[in-house]
């Protein structure tokens, strides 16, 4: 300690003036990302946010146990519930028109001067590290791929008993009749992964960007540049449920990359 | 070996006449009962068969949301009872306290009946049972509470089988031991059943290891109740006065009644203070659901008026000596405790899983009738454990038991 202190010592003062203004932006942003300003509607207490934006701390800095380890971040303030992702996922996996795999909820939100705002969360399959879906189906129907780590189904084992559905903290399992299984989101594994296609069929429908899939283990990809960051908190829905979830969700400010 | 033909055709001929007397001695009223209780078995095979082949959905009114409704609690109901019946039974017969001797074959006779009840039920709440054959099997998932809850219930069900056949041959070693073996595997089994609702993360009503340890003091509760209506049912339908030793062991069982009313009760208490206290996230909205909400008719005079303080008040007062009263009491104690796990099972989905988000889609509790086949299914359930009753009091004389201990 001593010696560091003596090399601060030595170290020459440049003055505020030197510092460039994206240094200082950069620097504001990332005080305000920790104290939640940017966690958009859980501002009421500085500890619940930390828990937000440290929701799965050992996610965030934690070895990637698959390869790939699928997962996806969504930028919530992106979204405007257009819906294509819903669409194409129904198309893509024949999900039956009463059901879905992947939604979007809406709140409305009033801002300081009264003026309402709408906020849009799409959920889907949170293809946890700890899944309770697989813990609790008695035939191993549900079950999570030793490979890449996504919950999948085994429709010829499902008896039918939906304790997959209460388990889930996500609501991501539904019964298909169409099937006679249980149906849930698989990161469109059979439909487009397996074919060689790099997104899922919501993620490639999305216009604004909202939804960024990715291979977590790759520290390239931009799944995990858009987890792995500290200006803008990264949290995950109902964290207390401790299944350590691989979908995450975010706010940007920057101008929305449209394609 | 012609000679061993011989005696076996003569003791199945005794045997046939000896059924079909005991069968032909009904009043007409036990006739029609027993053609009821028939109608209401086929009544109820035949909805689940149609909702089975047509899609379950066109005719159940579960939901992804609550996707366990009546039937789940029906199913919980009877295997709450049948494990209730095997313990107390067993606290005579298996552990020998004298005073609960009498009531040892009934009761274990109703503990299968009641669970075979629970497994029809079952059999139409799940959408592909057969698959559950197969693979509860070939694919075991050891962490599955559901599946050691299945796999115990069919063990326990063997246990209890061989018991009443080693009661009705009057060999009590044998019969102690399945008698012994299956309160292990039936208490193994019923907490397991807990445990479905108990070690549930995102379901904060259900989520702790109450449920297991509620789920057997219940189920206690519940065999008092069934064993006192039986066994004053049973002596009606057989036209019999009422022995001694078998008033003796009503009392007794009355008592132990009491006294895991009294259990319930402050379980109860204790589960409620929990969930209001601090207002927990997700159990609060629950428990005032049931407290002053949708389900607070059902919470304070279903569960707790007919289901405890009346019971408790009637034991009571009949000082455990007026079965009128004890009649009356044990009757709307079963009523209330079907409330009491309709309630458990339904009470513990309302609340939406995002509810804590506030989004418009979940803002509200969520909601659960249920339908028309579901209603005749359950009360299929309830046909059944009296369609096996009214019959096992014919064929079985009574399950006497006071005699061969003399």
């Amino acid at each position: 300690m001593k010696h560091i202190k003596h090399d601060l010592d030595k170290m020459k003062n440049e003055g505020m003036e030197n510092v460039p203004m994206e240094e200082r932006r950069q620097f504001l942003k990332m005080g305000l990302a920790i104290t939640g300003l940017f966690a958009g509607g859980t501002i009421f207490s500085a500890m619940s946010v930390m828990d937000k934006v440290f929701a799965s701390s050992d996610d965030f800095t934690a070895q990637y146990p698959y390869k790939p380890h699928y997962g996806m971040i969504i930028f919530q303030n992106r979204c405007v519930d257009c819906e294509r992702c819903v669409a194409a996922c129904g198309e893509t996996n024949h999900v039956p028109k009463e059901a879905y795999r992947t939604r979007v909820l809406s709140k409305e939100m009033p801002d300081a001067v009264g003026i309402v705002k709408r906020e849009f969360t799409p959920v889907l399959c949170n293809h946890c590290n700890i899944p309770q879906c697989t813990r609790v189906c008695p035939t191993k129907a549900t079950y999570k791929d030793p490979t890449n780590g996504i919950v999948m189904m085994n429709i010829n084992k499902c008896i039918g008993c939906l304790t997959c559905q209460e388990a889930c903290p996500y609501n991501a399992s539904y019964f298909n009749e169409e099937k006679h299984a249980v149906d849930k989101c698989n990161f469109c594994f059979d439909t487009r992964l397996s074919k060689g296609e790099k997104l899922t069929a919501c993620a490639a429908a999305c216009p604004a960007t909202c939804r960024v899939f990715g291979d977590l283990s790759d520290k390239g990809s931009d799944l995990f540049k858009a987890v792995h960051q500290l200006e803008r908190p990264v949290w995950v829905l109902r964290p207390e449920a401790g299944t350590k979830p691989n979908v995450f969700y975010t706010k940007d400010t920057s101008p929305v990359a449209f394609k | 070996m012609a000679n061993g033909a011989e005696t076996a055709e003569l003791t199945l001929n005794h045997l046939e006449s000896l059924v079909t007397t005991r069968l032909k001695s009904g009043s007409m009223g036990y006739y029609a009962l027993l053609l009821l209780c028939g109608l209401l078995v086929l009544a109820a095979a035949a909805a689940g068969i149609h909702a089975m082949v047509a899609g379950h959905e066109k005719f159940y009114n579960v939901t992804r949301e609550i996707p366990w409704g009546i039937l789940i609690c029906t199913y919980v109901f009877f295997v709450v009872t049948s494990t209730g019946l095997c313990l107390i039974s067993s606290i005579g017969h298996v552990f020998g306290n004298q005073d609960f001797m009498p009531i040892a074959k009934r009761s274990v006779f109703l503990s299968i009946a009641t669970i075979l009840s629970g497994f029809f039920v079952i059999a139409f709440e799940i959408k592909i049972p057969w698959r559950m054959a197969i693979y509860n099997v070939i694919s075991p998932n050891l962490t599955s509470n559901i599946w050691w809850m299945g796999t115990l219930y069919g063990i326990y069900l063997a246990f209890m089988f061989a018991e009443y056949v080693f009661l009705l041959l009057d060999k009590h070693k044998p019969a102690v031991f399945c008698g012994f073996s299956g309160s292990v595997a039936g208490i193994a089994a019923h907490s397991n059943l807990g445990a479905v609702f108990g070690l549930l993360m995102g379901r904060e009503f259900w989520h702790g290891p109450y449920m297991p340890i509620y789920f057997i003091a219940s189920a206690m509760m519940t065999g008092c109740s069934v064993i006192i209506l039986f066994h004053i049912l049973g002596y009606k339908v057989n036209n019999e006065e009422m022995s001694a030793p078998m008033k003796n062991s009503l009392r007794v069982t009355s008592k132990v009644g009491v006294l895991l009313i009294s259990v319930i009760l402050f379980f109860t208490a204790w589960k409620m203070l929990s969930g209001i206290a601090g207002h927990p996230a997700g159990k609060y909205e629950a428990v005032m659901a049931l407290l002053n909400g949708p389900f607070a008719l059902n919470f304070w005079v279903g569960e707790l008026g007919l289901g405890m303080l009346f019971p408790l008040a009637m034991f009571l007062g009949s000082k455990g000596k007026n079965l009128k009263m004890m009649f009356i009491g044990s009757l709307a104690m079963i009523i209330g405790i079907f409330v009491m796990r309709y309630d458990l099972v339904v009470v513990g989905q309302i609340v939406p899983v995002y509810h804590e988000l506030g989004v418009n889609e979940y803002k509200h509790l969520l909601t659960y009738t249920p339908s028309l086949y579901e209603s005749i299914i359950a009360l299929g359930g309830f046909g059944i454990t009296g369609f096996l009753f009214l019959l096992g009091e014919k064929l079985f004389a009574g399950h006497k038991v006071e005699e061969q201990h003399h």
